[in-house]
């Protein structure tokens, strides 16, 4: 039971991206993929509550021993990120069905569901993955799959910017491939569990630089400043759905893989001087990069990146109440990214423009589509009553808790941004959303610049409208649950505590994955 | 596999050192490069170095690792696992090194040349800074938020002639399809 549990969320969706591949028809594809990640999200939900009851679970595929063979590992964190991404990764869906963009073009949609389904394996394998070869393999799986989607009807532009991406990742994986050769050279395995006593035993220097090549590698690959160039570059110009999945996730699985490797690899006992200096470097220059700019997405891409340095504050500490934060924060952001950008979508369906001075010229859309947008844009910024705010307090409470100058600098650092989080999104509010006064009849108004072909609106159809509700329910459910992070702070707390004190203590992860004998 | 520790840290053998270290730095050379196809290039070169890194991290070769009949000293056959790493990454390298070059071609299909375009932040910079210092005879400068309605890649004025231009020579022709020669600073 167990072994199905663990190894479903990889051997489903990859299976289902072979048969998505024999050409069935458009309708049985998508009904496919949603039950697919229906019920991958249904054993995530199971797995979560079998790894809080019971503790660790592993797997050794094939039944090859830990050292020797494949491990599957679900431990708290691993499972409730996976719930939490599947999550995303359906409601993304549904709005990608409903918008159409699997669907506009023949060759498009072939694509589109086997890529999909493919980027679900790489997330899956990457949190369950028990090994740093299998982990490398799951970044290529997913990555492989994100470089097709982010050149999906491919035109000049997301040519360019699809290339500048898979430049970029590509980097960053050969790298990863070298630190994974180099620890093997030292110590002779990679399995995590395995590697953390090995690499204590090797001399510091060398340690020293193999952890900070890992954290170049896991930079780039979560857009850590001075390493994250590429971001603001590429994830807009993809397709709406996509640029959410991209955003929620991508940078959110490579946070994980840090948390997990430092925490087992390389643990320490005090705060990480050098990760708090690239936190605050992360949130500042992250935030400042959004205020300066005038595209919906591009900002939000650029609070994609502000936001990972409140992950790193949490790892920074190295503490429970901070690691607890990090998880927090991480379920809060995959949740609320996911959510904005979607809503965001919502609105340039509305307003035909991704350019915020443009949006003020236009009529405002829907009081709902503008309240889908406010909630997750509050909760981003942390405003009390929803989850952004839980997340952000125990981070704070952590960096009060640990004292000392890097504490301090990263909580105050912290506060400061998310004052500007809250200015960033109140700007994109009053653009999209208010109606202007100077223009009090902006409708009358001609566009400065014809809009492009594809997005002149067709009167609506049946079809459209229903992609329309299908798109609007997907959202509010992104919504939604954003809301329902922020209702269950407290159970989810206390799930994100007991994650903390075992990557703290890996002791339970490594007796579930070795036999006595190996460690 | 276990043993590997003392192997490895005390034969090292250089040939393989310098080879790997070549290619790295031959590899990251060319993908500094402005020309995409020299860019796969660079990566194909930078996935040998790592390749061969990964057989080198297996220490000392050996006896094949799968042997039929006759029972071997642990010891004799080479470690397997580096040469499994290896053989995965050379697919996934192989794999996407395609996928690169259908990019590359593509892209060269799309705009006509074979180089990286400046990125659409730095060409609307380009295009401030230029404005800015037009109107630095008549007014204040204009920020770099500026609200023209430019602001979508290649809508902007196409002028060479600007005093921003710094005119670095170098097959400007490549890029006449969009306003970056003038301002470009690479």
């Amino acid at each position: 039971m167990t072994t199905l549990l663990i190894t479903l969320p990889v051997v489903l969706p990859i299976l289902c991206a072979g048969v998505t591949l024999l050409g069935l028809p458009g309708r049985v594809i998508r009904v496919l993929s949603t039950l697919v990640l229906t019920t991958v999200l249904a054993d995530a939900a199971a797995l979560l509550v079998l790894t809080d009851t019971r503790g660790p679970q592993s797997v050794h595929v094939g039944g090859w021993p830990a050292p020797l063979g494949i491990t599957l590992v679900a431990d708290r964190l691993s499972a409730l990120l996976l719930t939490v991404s599947v999550l995303v990764t359906l409601a993304v869906l549904v709005f990608a069905i409903g918008q159409g963009t699997a669907e506009k073009r023949r060759s498009a949609a072939e694509v589109f569901h086997p890529a999909y389904l493919l980027l679900v394996t790489g997330v899956s394998l990457a949190f369950l993955t028990g090994d740093l070869f299998n982990l490398f393999v799951a970044f290529e799986i997913l990555l492989a799959a994100s470089y097709v989607l982010i050149t999906l009807d491919a035109d000049g532009n997301r040519t360019r910017a699809g290339m500048t991406y898979t430049i970029i990742s590509l980097t960053s994986s050969l790298l990863f491939l070298t630190f994974i050769g180099l620890v093997y050279a030292a110590t002779g395995t990679v399995t995590l569990a395995q590697l953390g006593p090995r690499l204590a035993e090797l001399p510091d220097g060398l340690s020293g630089a193999l952890a900070l090549l890992l954290l170049a590698v896991l930079g780039i690959k979560a857009a850590i400043v001075p390493l994250h160039f590429w971001l603001p570059d590429s994830y807009p110009t993809a397709p709406a759905p996509i640029t959410a999945v991209f955003a929620a996730l991508l940078t959110k699985v490579a946070v994980y893989a840090l948390l997990r490797t430092q925490t087992l690899l390389f643990p320490r006992s005090s705060v990480w001087t050098l990760l708090a200096c690239v936190a605050i470097a992360t949130m500042v220059v992250g935030i400042l990069g959004a205020l300066a700019q005038d595209d919906i997405n591009r900002l939000l891409s650029f609070t994609l990146v502000s936001h990972i340095g409140f992950m790193l504050f949490g790892l920074a500490l190295f503490d429970a109440t901070g690691l607890t934060g990090t998880v927090l924060y991480m379920v809060h952001h995959i949740v609320v990214q996911a959510a904005l950008f979607l809503a965001a979508a919502l609105t340039v369906r509305h307003t035909r423009t991704t350019g915020l001075d443009r949006m003020a010229r236009r009529s405002p859309p829907r009081p709902l589509v503008a309240v889908l947008f406010a909630l997750p844009a509050l909760s981003l910024a942390g405003i009390p009553p929803f989850s952004g705010f839980v997340a952000k307090l125990t981070l704070l409470r952590a960096g009060a808790w640990q004292g000392g100058t890097a504490a301090y600098a990263l909580a105050a650092t912290a506060l400061i941004t998310s004052l500007l989080t809250l200015y960033a999104m109140s700007r994109v509010w009053s653009r999209a959303f208010m109606l202007q006064e100077s223009h009090p009849d902006r409708s009358d108004t001609p566009p400065l610049k014809k809009p492009a072909p594809d997005t002149v609106r067709r009167p609506e159809r049946r079809a459209d409208r229903y992609g329309a509700r299908l798109m609007t329910t997907a959202t509010a459910v992104m919504v939604m649950t954003s809301v329902a992070v922020a209702v269950c702070a407290g159970p989810l707390a206390r799930v994100g505590e007991r994650a903390a004190h075992e990557l703290l203590d890996p002791r339970a992860y490594r007796s579930v994955v070795m036999t006595e004998e190996d460690r | 596999m276990t043993g590997a520790v003392d192997i490895t840290v005390n034969t090292l053998d250089v040939t393989m050192a310098v080879v790997v270290g070549g290619l790295f730095a031959i590899g990251f050379h060319l993908m500094l490069q402005r020309s995409l196809m020299r860019i796969v290039l660079g990566f194909i070169l930078l996935g040998h170095g790592t390749n061969m890194l990964l057989l080198v991290a297996g220490g000392t070769p050996g006896l094949p690792p799968v042997l039929e009949g006759r029972p071997v000293d642990p010891a004799e056959p080479a470690d397997p696992l580096p040469q499994a790493m290896a053989l995965t990454s050379i697919i996934i390298t192989f794999g996407l090194t395609a996928f690169l070059m259908a990019l590359a071609y593509r892209s060269w299909r799309l705009s006509g040349s074979d180089e990286v375009r400046d990125d659409v932040e730095d060409r609307r910079i380009d295009i401030a800074l230029q404005r800015a210092g037009a109107d630095e005879v008549t007014g204040p400068p204009e920020g770099p938020g500026g609200n023209g309605p430019d602001d979508g890649p290649g809508s902007g004025p196409g002028d060479g002639s600007e005093p921003g231009g710094e005119g670095d020579g170098d097959a400007p022709d490549h890029r006449d399809d969009d306003d970056t020669a003038p301002g470009d600073h690479r």
